[in-house]
């Protein structure tokens, strides 16, 4: 949903990033207001999910220049957790087992640390008990997933799942979500995607970070941007995806040279 | 050099010979296996860095314990928390008959002194292990020996617990379990100390036919205090033992569990939690003989060592010839809090038969950055989630226990405070 006079939720400027000595982001450029749905889509290593673990707080990362605004605060100075913690979250591409912790756990502990921030209550064992098994509605996931440790030994879809299950308890302001269609059938995709649309709102945004056009059948992007080589070469609307679906990547390297001179 | 590796048998061979004068008299049911043992123990050194087997594991904490002060029995202890309504407590100091004021449950039964002269020494034998120190030491200062016989399928949780309490004291604890054909039990056997003493447990199990030992041992103890604990167990076909170790906090911890599958066929699994924090060492010796075809073992082996704590870990599986079909995985895992922490660990596999599945591996590391992140990225702060991994690393283990464990919050009793860690 566009509105212009939407409150400006993430403005990142002139982003430039590297890990190691390997720079990564040249100047990435993007403004996302609240109800907001963009995908940015690219090739492997066109820099889309160093973006996305950099405005988490990865420690690998390093910002070379450029500055990233999260509701008009100076997002790169504050720790992963204070990110998480005033309403951004990012879906992994690949959720991290952690074998010996208790879903239930992990996720009183992570919801607990959001609402503290929001001055709300903190949720004793009980009542986030009944919060937890409202919220796996959003994603239909079995509550036997919660007595379980972190994503050990789920598939690849149920990973998925607990992260939008995540999502949905944090109620993020914005939401990345790194390629998290990647791995799924296409039952396991319209389930994700369905959470995805029913979190989606007007006070909230989302940036999806994707491959295929097939995410995006489900998802309807306000923009769609494409990145290649550490930049953003072409922002549209969802027709761009289609484009990029019949035309493929393949074109983006015929405009690079230009946009070197340039 | 030279004068100091000369003087180090003398000490330790002073050691030996300094408990047993300092010893009282043989005398109980094990009058004659306590001659026996002291006997065996009487001029031998302590086992030196020379051997293999104690090569990554000084001495020290337990030569600082004055020989002429280890009095045996226990000392002023904390209370023992509630026991768990599913569990049977037995009461272990040494002294004591532990059976005195208890009553049994059904399927459990003390053995006749015949059947103890058949039994006791039996499985010590079979895993090859008669003549070991640690073994020695026990039978010439163990003065009674709790032998139970288990048929059929015992519900409750038999806890078996000893506190050598906050003094200097000598704390030799016997058992010995004979598990019929088809008999199933869980065994929880936890040993406190608060002070500068040396709990010596020596345990036989022999697991009948299609029997089930579910068996944990939660040891916590004391920078000053010392536990030597030996575990020989042998299985016959169709049996399946859990063997679950958990223990922090001891200046020396030395566990040796040594399993025989004497016919192969059985099932066994070994899961270890050790920790050490500093100034602290704390090592695994475990050896698996599978001595017949299709056994299985899976064993999971896994260390915290934080400030200058050392760990040592050597898990011996052998497999001869007629140990076909065999399948054995071994795993150990050791997580470093520190940079002065040391682990040693060493998988030793023996394998002569061709045709079977054995497999194993190490790592040793520090906490890590990506599952911290993944926590930090959901608003758990950093310290937080350190302790929150610490904790998941351990309950992998711990959850292994009897149930009857969460009466002594094992976590909580191993990582002591958590604002500490």
């Amino acid at each position: 949903m566009i509105r212009p006079e939407a409150p400006l939720l993430l403005e990142i400027r002139d982003l430039h990033a590297r890990v190691e000595d390997q720079p990564i982001l040249h100047g990435v450029n993007l403004s996302i207001r609240a109800g907001e749905i963009h995908a940015v889509m690219g090739r492997n290593g066109s820099g889309k999910s160093t973006l996305s673990k950099l405005l988490a707080g990865h420690p690998a990362y390093s910002i070379t220049a450029g500055s990233v605004l999260y509701q008009g605060e100076d997002l790169l100075a504050l720790e992963p957790e204070q990110r998480a913690r005033i309403g951004l979250f990012l879906g992994f591409q690949y959720p991290i087992e952690i074998p010996g912790v208790s879903n239930l756990e992990f996720l009183r502990v992570a919801t607990n640390a959001r609402r503290q921030q929001r001055g709300e209550e903190e949720l004793d064992t009980f009542a986030f008990e009944d919060l937890v098994r409202e919220r796996l509605q959003v994603v239909q996931m079995d509550p036997a997933f919660l007595e379980r440790s972190v994503n050990e030994g789920f598939s690849g879809g149920e990973k998925k799942r607990n992260e939008i299950l995540q999502m949905a308890l944090l109620e993020p302001r914005v939401a990345i979500l790194d390629e998290t269609d990647s791995g799924l059938d296409i039952d396991a995709l319209r389930i994700v995607a369905a959470g995805v649309n029913q979190l989606a709102g007007p006070d909230n945004a989302t940036l999806l970070i994707t491959h295929y056009q097939r995410l995006l059948d489900e998802i309807t992007p306000d923009y769609v941007h494409v990145m290649a080589q550490g930049r953003i070469l072409r922002t549209g609307g969802k027709e761009l995806a289609l484009e990029l679906e019949q035309r493929g990547y393949d074109w983006l390297d015929q405009e690079l040279p230009v946009l070197e001179v340039a | 050099m030279p004068a100091i590796s000369l003087s180090r048998p003398r000490a330790a061979a002073g050691w030996n010979e300094a408990l047993l004068a300092a010893l009282p008299p043989p005398s109980g049911p094990l009058a004659a296996v306590q001659e026996r043992g002291r006997h065996g123990l009487s001029g031998l050194p302590l086992p030196g860095r020379r051997q293999e087997a104690w090569r990554f594991t000084g001495l020290e904490a337990l030569t600082a314990l004055d020989p002429a002060q280890l009095v045996p029995g226990t000392t002023a202890a904390a209370p023992l928390p509630a026991a768990s309504s599913e569990a049977v407590r037995l009461v272990l100091d040494g002294q004591r008959d532990p059976l005195a004021a208890v009553s049994l449950p059904e399927g459990l039964s003390p053995l006749s002194s015949s059947e103890l002269e058949q039994q006791l020494g039996r499985s010590l034998e079979h895993t090859g292990c008669l003549d070991h120190w640690p073994v020695l030491l026990n039978k010439a200062t163990a003065h009674r020996v709790l032998a139970l016989r288990v048929r059929g399928a015992v519900q409750p949780v038999l806890e078996l617990v000893s506190d050598a309490g906050d003094g200097p004291a000598l704390l030799p604890l016997r058992l010995l379990l004979l598990l019929e054909e088809g008999a199933s039990l869980s065994v929880l056997q936890v040993h406190r100390s608060s002070g500068p003493n040396l709990t010596s447990v020596l345990l036989e199990a022999r697991l009948g036919p299609a029997a089930r030992l579910q068996h944990g041992l939660l040891a916590s103890g004391d920078p000053r205090a010392v536990l030597l604990a030996h575990l020989a167990i042998r299985q016959d076909p169709g049996s399946a033992l859990q063997l679950t170790t958990a223990t922090a906090d001891w200046g020396l911890m030395r566990l040796e569990p040594r399993l025989l599958q004497r016919h192969g066929e059985a099932t066994s699994s070994l899961r270890s939690l050790q920790l050490v924090g500093d100034g602290q060492l704390a090592d695994t010796h475990s050896q698996v003989v599978f001595a017949g075809p299709e056994g299985k073992l899976d064993q999971l082996h896994k260390v915290v060592a934080d400030g200058a704590g050392r760990s040592v870990f050597n898990g011996a599986v052998r497999v001869p010839r007629e140990a076909q079909r065999t399948d054995a995985s071994q795993l150990s895992r050791s997580l470093l809090l520190s940079d002065r922490a040391r682990v040693d660990t060493k998988p030793e596999l023996e394998i002569v038969a061709d045709d079977v599945r054995c497999a194993h591996g190490a790592t040793v590391s520090r906490l890590q950055d990506d599952e911290l992140f993944y926590l930090q990225s959901r608003g758990i702060a950093a310290d937080q989630a350190a302790r929150l991994l610490l904790r998941g690393y351990c309950q992998e283990i711990l959850r292994e226990l009897p149930a009857a464990a969460a009466a002594w919050q094992p976590l909580p009793l191993l990582l002591g405070d958590p604002t500490h860690r």
